[in-house]
């Protein structure tokens, strides 16, 4: 199907990308990799007065350390962390979302800042950086303001973001020793979206014992959540198979998985203890403690 | 779409015509086209029906069967998946793109001679998908084969004899070859 | 320099490639007429509603629409879609199909009605401002609540909406189920599937008013069968249509029948007097293109404690949708109840199948039509009885087989199986896997707790459509016999022009195999001419795997004819008998005189120039025949599949799959392992990932690929493919088909190993993580 009319605007610089969007509102609608977009333009679902076409800002698409971040620019394409040597020396699990993403066309033009806006409760992307306490930053008319990833997924498909505002920025804390995270995916084939997904960001003390975690979990509700329960109980255990038995069993019972053509509940359930248990072990491992 | 963005080329002027179109600026298998496109269209719409060149074909609705694969800029990309508009001052091939003078390029040599393909649709999107792969690398595993094609369906082959046909491609791509 | 013309049995490279390849394919898609417009269907989201008004006027008024119309409109030229396979016996009831829906739509994605405009966009825009009021009827889906009483049925002719019960009996059934050891019983469901061709339908009609011819160009495998049935549809002069299916992207007899869609485009072009160009989108395609299987199967088998199978009982309901299609009603019939014996020397069988019609989109023939669910079925119950007299399914497939020294075979069910060899198969495909190695690794693996499981699928099916007595005997409205001129032009190149219609299947080169073996002619002078019923003789098109066998066979003996009479030409140009003369190489030598020689394409000009001719022989090495084979060919074989189940996800892995086929004589060995590779995937597609999911109200939930799974290489195994070649004896080249046998074989195999890793008797198809899970983890 082909989509409805509408104006296309391709700024050469934010402050016109902002003002643009300022200026339509909600009749706007930003592109960056438009891997989402475009197919929601070609089934009619939506009918934009007008895109804006961001992929010609400079200074958006890059993947640093800087001070006690990593900073990672909101163009940055799904592929750009397969293929960063950043990425998959040390921060292996962006490596592990853009590797389980779409499929390879899609991972050439896709962009994390694209996937984050667009808010899929199953977001492969929010979920990872869910447990990674990353925070987003926004430009918008009255400038940069940076939006906590907790604070950041609304609803289905909605955001902290407003509709004046773009986001730029996306900053993790830096990886430092004792370090380790990993992204799981269940779905039903390449391309799917997950029936349900688990990130675990963990930092162990030189004692193997648990010092922080945060876990994702991805398609059990409407947004991305985190399993706080399962985080609670694991903080200051040993890390091994019996804490991450019991911190698995918590998660599981966290969020509210739907019942659709990917899986039962019971289900989606049961995978989610399996997988936060693997993607608990896999954490330790890279973290090389 | 490389991590770091290179300035606008002064080419690319698009210009926003009065009836709502823009010109835009494409080179297409070496040739550059000049056209007033609505933002609306599709690539892949302006492949076949403004330049002719049917070989990109469409195969489905929702971006998935990659039958619309042309390569942008050296990457795979779906055509049915961006607008001709933003297309503008980049290099697209097309399948049509690929051989030379009459002669096939070493893929498609390679497709012919591992019966790489049954009904020919999803082939050119196929074929470019490869391609993109065996330009980083002349010798992938087979799990990398399978994942490069992974964004194409084909439902004839049953992907065995696409896989040889590419790891053939990349031998007979290595240097010294051919 | 000699050349080699020994190319039957050789993998020669294809002549399709080349377009292909370089982007140059001629599809219906690519086509664009001058002056053509385009027409887009206004679809109904209801799947069971009285139509209250159509109000046309806001599309009408759209600048570049051409016409609205609804079936009002052309009601006196566009007649209803006919089924051309109007199985006998049945009490067949034939509900009107129209081409537009009047008063009543029956499935969700039912045209009711038709925009023309200036461009697909206009076109587009245009459908979404015909206004069209329902009024919601009650709707179902399923086969087990369609015939209940107290359902709104679909149709009147079929208050109860059965449309046809249909029995199938050989043996004395209830004997052999009194008298058996051991009876096993299980309720399996041959999901609903949607073809899925990469190409979505299209086609562009023209009139030509100058001549009044009408030519449609169509998305179609079987260009003749459309011509005839649209001269009946749009009661227009048969020898006045002229249909043309250029290359086609895959078809799976998703474009055998003739669509309501493809009727009115035609109608369309005569209305304007413009080029009229439909191109479905793929969700178009999903609600509004035939899909496939759709059974639900009550099977029961009788054996004897040793294994020997006495008996087989099958009572199925078979999903037509919400209208008969093309072949529909001989699907899950004649080309389903006569192979529930399968390779097997089962004495009695019965088979009751009852069509039933359903709010959904019409089913028809996907490939196999029929095969794959009689041999899922049997092979399952195979496996279930093996189960259950805890014997091995190698073992108790060889107890059972029919011994390859009783063929041609006459089965319980009324066929005679032509050729076989069935142990064959089944050794090599068990030598090949490592079959006592594999058993040995399970036995040990599962005092460890490890999953894995082998499973066998022995086969046997009917293909070659086929000997038109009997065909149309059991309704099909035409012979199928197989339809070739073989022409020989003045420089000695030869046009091979076929019934036959390949869509990928690899004929254009094959088809000159034949042709280049029979008369040493280079397979590069030799082209295959298809799918135009202005340039070939009467074709009944490519399904049913007929069209090595039957189409193949016809052009053989036409090669042979043109031989024939090459050599009674030769013959008198070298003044010898035809006896003295040798043909070897594209030469006629006469013996003892390797001087005196006539190479073809010397003789096929002698032909032309016709000035020294035999007595009795017409000019011109041209010959045609209509090849009406005696019988259906036959092909078998042994797949095995070997799987590795993860205890705690239910996620399977293919760790191997292996074929054996025996497809009689091969005329190219790639393309014969080609189509089993690409058979065997959809087969596997079908047991692992595909099934059109309908809700309560009878929406496609399955309508994209989003929800429609289809494999993509990271899903597929790598299949490694074996053959034995035991050929088929009536047949004029020993051939028989191979379109179809992957798929037929395929599903069980997977489902088969499975059920072996997990330890339980059935999984229904598709058998995803989940359902395995459950068994491992019951509640």
């Amino acid at each position: 199907m082909q989509p409805h009319s509408f104006d296309y605007v391709r700024p050469q610089t934010l402050a016109k990308a902002i003002q643009v969007l300022r200026e339509n509102g909600n009749r706007a609608k930003v592109l960056a990799g438009g891997q989402s977009l475009i197919p929601v333009l070609k089934l009619r679902l939506a009918n934009p007065r007008v895109l804006v076409d961001i992929n010609d800002l400079p200074g958006l698409a890059f993947i640093e350390e800087r001070g006690d971040r990593l900073r990672i620019g909101a163009l940055s394409r799904h592929r750009d962390f397969e293929q960063s040597k950043l990425i998959r020396a040390k921060y292996p699990i962006f490596s592990d979302v853009a590797s389980v993403l779409g499929d390879p066309q899609v991972r050439n033009l896709g962009t994390i800042g694209g996937a984050l806006a667009h808010a899929d409760p199953a977001s492969d992307w929010g979920t990872a950086l869910l447990a990674l306490e990353a925070e987003l930053i926004a430009r918008g008319p009255t400038g940069a303001r940076t939006i906590p990833i907790d604070r950041f997924f609304k609803d289905p498909f909605t955001t902290a973001l407003r509709s004046s505002e773009l986001l730029t920025e996306i900053r993790v804390p830096r990886s430092k020793s004792g370090d380790g995270g990993a992204y799981l995916k269940l779905k039903r084939k390449t391309g799917d979206f997950a029936t349900i997904g688990v990130a675990v960001q963990l930092g162990l003390d030189a004692k193997r014992n648990v010092a922080g975690v945060r876990i994702g979990l991805a398609a059990v509700g409407p947004t991305p959540i985190r399993a706080t329960g399962a985080e609670k109980a694991l903080v200051g255990r040993k890390a091994g198979p019996t804490a991450f038995a019991d911190a698995a069993k918590l998660a599981s019972e966290e969020g509210h998985p739907s019942s659709d053509l990917r899986g039962s509940e019971e289900y989606k359930r049961a995978m989610i203890e399996v997988f936060t248990r693997r993607a608990l072990e896999t954490a330790t491992a890279r973290a090389g403690r | 779409m490389a991590t770091k963005r290179k300035k606008a080329s002064p080419k690319r002027k698009r210009i926003r015509t009065e009836n709502g179109t823009h010109t835009i600026t494409v080179a297409v298998n070496g040739r550059t086209f000049t056209r007033a496109v609505e933002p609306r269209v599709l690539l892949v719409d302006f492949i076949r029906d403004e330049l002719r060149l049917t070989g990109t074909h469409i195969g489905c609705d929702t971006s998935h069967c990659g039958a619309c694969t042309v390569l942008v800029d050296g990457h795979a990309v779906k055509s049915c998946t961006m607008l001709a508009v933003q297309a503008d001052g980049r290099k697209i091939t097309t399948i049509e793109g690929l051989s030379e003078h009459g002669r096939l390029h070493p893929i498609q040599e390679a497709f012919k001679a591992h019966h790489g393909l049954q009904c020919g649709f999803c082939t050119p999107g196929v074929v470019l998908a490869a391609l993109e792969l065996l330009q980083v690398e002349n010798a992938p595993s087979e799990d990398r084969i399978r994942t490069a094609i992974s964004g194409n369906i084909c439902r004839c082959t049953g992907y065995s004899s696409i896989v040889d046909s590419v790891a053939a491609a990349g031998e007979m791509m290595r240097p010294g070859k051919g | 320099m000699a050349q080699t013309t020994k190319v039957f049995g050789q993998s020669v490279l294809r002549k399709e490639d080349d377009r292909f390849l370089t982007g140059r394919g001629n599809f219906v898609a690519d086509m664009l007429p001058p002056g053509t417009v385009f027409a887009k269907f206004v679809r109904s989201p209801y799947a069971h509603a009285r139509i209250r008004s159509i109000n046309t006027a806001k599309a009408r008024r759209l600048p570049g629409v051409l016409d609205v119309l609804t079936s009002q409109d052309m009601k006196d030229q566009v007649g209803d879609i006919i089924t051309a396979w109007a199985i006998p016996n049945a009490n067949l009831k034939t509900p009107a199909y129209p081409p537009l829906a009047r008063e009543v739509v029956r499935y969700a994605g039912e045209a009711v009605a038709v925009v023309v405009a200036e461009s697909p966009f206009i076109a587009e825009n245009a459908r979404d401002l015909v206004e069209v009021e329902y009024d919601p009827l009650p709707v179902v889906t399923d086969v087990e609540t369609a015939t209940k009483p107290g359902r709104a049925p679909l149709h009147g002719d079929a208050p109860d909406n059965v449309a046809f019960k249909w029995i199938l009996a050989g043996g004395d059934v209830d004997k052999v189920f009194q008298e058996a050891d051991v009876v096993v019983s299980q309720r399996f469901v041959n999901q609903r599937l949607q073809p899925t061709a990469m190409e979505p339908r299209a086609a562009i009609a023209q009139f030509e008013p100058g001549t009044r011819e009408l030519t449609l160009h169509v998305t179609s495998q079987n260009p003749f069968v459309h011509r005839l049935v649209l001269s009946i549809v749009l009661k227009y002069p048969e020898h006045l249509i002229h249909v043309i299916a250029p290359d086609v992207g895959g078809g799976f007899g998703s474009k055998i029948p003739v669509y309501p869609w493809e009727a009115i485009v035609c109608h369309l072009a005569m209305r304007l007097g413009r080029p009229v160009k439909w191109v479905e989108d793929r969700m178009e395609n999903y609600v509004a293109t035939t899909h496939g299987r759709d059974h639900v199967q009550y099977v029961d088998l009788a054996a004897k404690k040793d294994g020997t199978i006495l008996g087989i009982r099958a009572r199925v309901l078979a999903n037509m949708g919400a209208y008969l299609s093309t072949a529909a009603p001989g699907i899950p019939t004649i080309l389903f109840g006569f192979m529930v014996g399968g390779c097997y020397a089962i004495q009695a069988g019965r088979v009751e199948v009852t069509g039933v019609f359903t709010n959904t989109t019409p089913v028809d023939a996907y490939r196999g039509a029929g095969r794959p669910e009689a041999l899922f079925l049997l092979e399952r119950m195979v496996d279930i009885l093996a189960r259950k007299l805890k014997k091995d399914p190698a073992d108790i497939r060889r107890k059972n087989f029919i011994p390859a020294d009783k063929f041609p075979y006459p089965t319980a069910m009324g066929l005679t199986y032509d050729s076989g060899n069935y142990p064959g198969t089944l050794e090599k495909a068990l030598d090949k896997v490592g079959y006592e190695k594999l058993r040995k690794e399970q036995a040990e693996g599962r005092r460890k707790g490890k999953l894995m499981g082998i499973g066998l699928s022995t086969y046997v099916e009917i293909c070659g459509l086929g000997p038109s007595a009997v065909v149309t005997s059991t309704g099909f409205a035409g012979g199928l016999w197989g339809a070739s001129t073989v022409r020989l032009h003045p420089t000695g190149k030869a046009t091979v022009y076929t019934g036959g219609h390949p869509h990928g299947q690899g004929e254009e080169t094959t088809f000159a195999q034949i042709v280049g073996e029979e008369l040493g002619i280079p397979v590069a002078d030799i082209e295959v001419v298809h799918g135009d019923t202005k340039l070939t003789p009467y074709g009944q098109g490519t399904y049913g795997s007929r069209t090595t066998p039957v189409e193949g066979g016809s052009i053989a003996l036409s090669a042979r004819k043109v031989r024939d009479k090459a050599r009674k030409i030769a013959a008198h140009l070298l003044e010898a008998r035809e006896e003295d003369l040798e043909f070897a190489d594209g030469k006629f030598v006469v013996k003892g005189s390797p001087k005196a020689a006539k190479t073809i394409q010397e003789i096929a000009w002698a032909a032309y120039m016709a000035g020294n001719m035999p007595k009795g022989v017409e000019p011109v090495l041209d010959a045609t025949t209509f090849y009406d084979p005696t019988n259906f060919v036959f092909p078998f074989g042994c797949h095995i599949c070997v799987v590795d189940v993860d205890r705690e996800t239910g996620q399977v892995k293919i760790r191997r799959y292996v074929a054996v086929d025996d497809v009689g004589n091969q005329i190219n060995p790639m393309i014969v392992e080609g189509q089993v590779h690409g058979g065997v995937l959809q087969g596997l597609a079908q047991a692992m990932l595909e099934q059109s999911v309908y809700d309560e109200n009878g929406n496609l939930l399955t309508n994209s690929l989003i929800e429609y799974l289809v494999p993509t290489a990271l899903e597929a195994p790598r299949i490694e493919t074996d053959s034995t070649v035991t050929p088929s004896p009536h047949n004029p080249l020993g051939v028989k088909g191979v379109g179809e046998t992957g798929t037929i074989a395929s599903s069980q195999a997977y489902v088969n190993a499975v059920c072996d890793a997990v330890g339980v008797d059935h999984i229904d198809m598709p058998v995803t993580a989940e359902k395995v899970w459950r068994v491992l983890h019951p509640k």
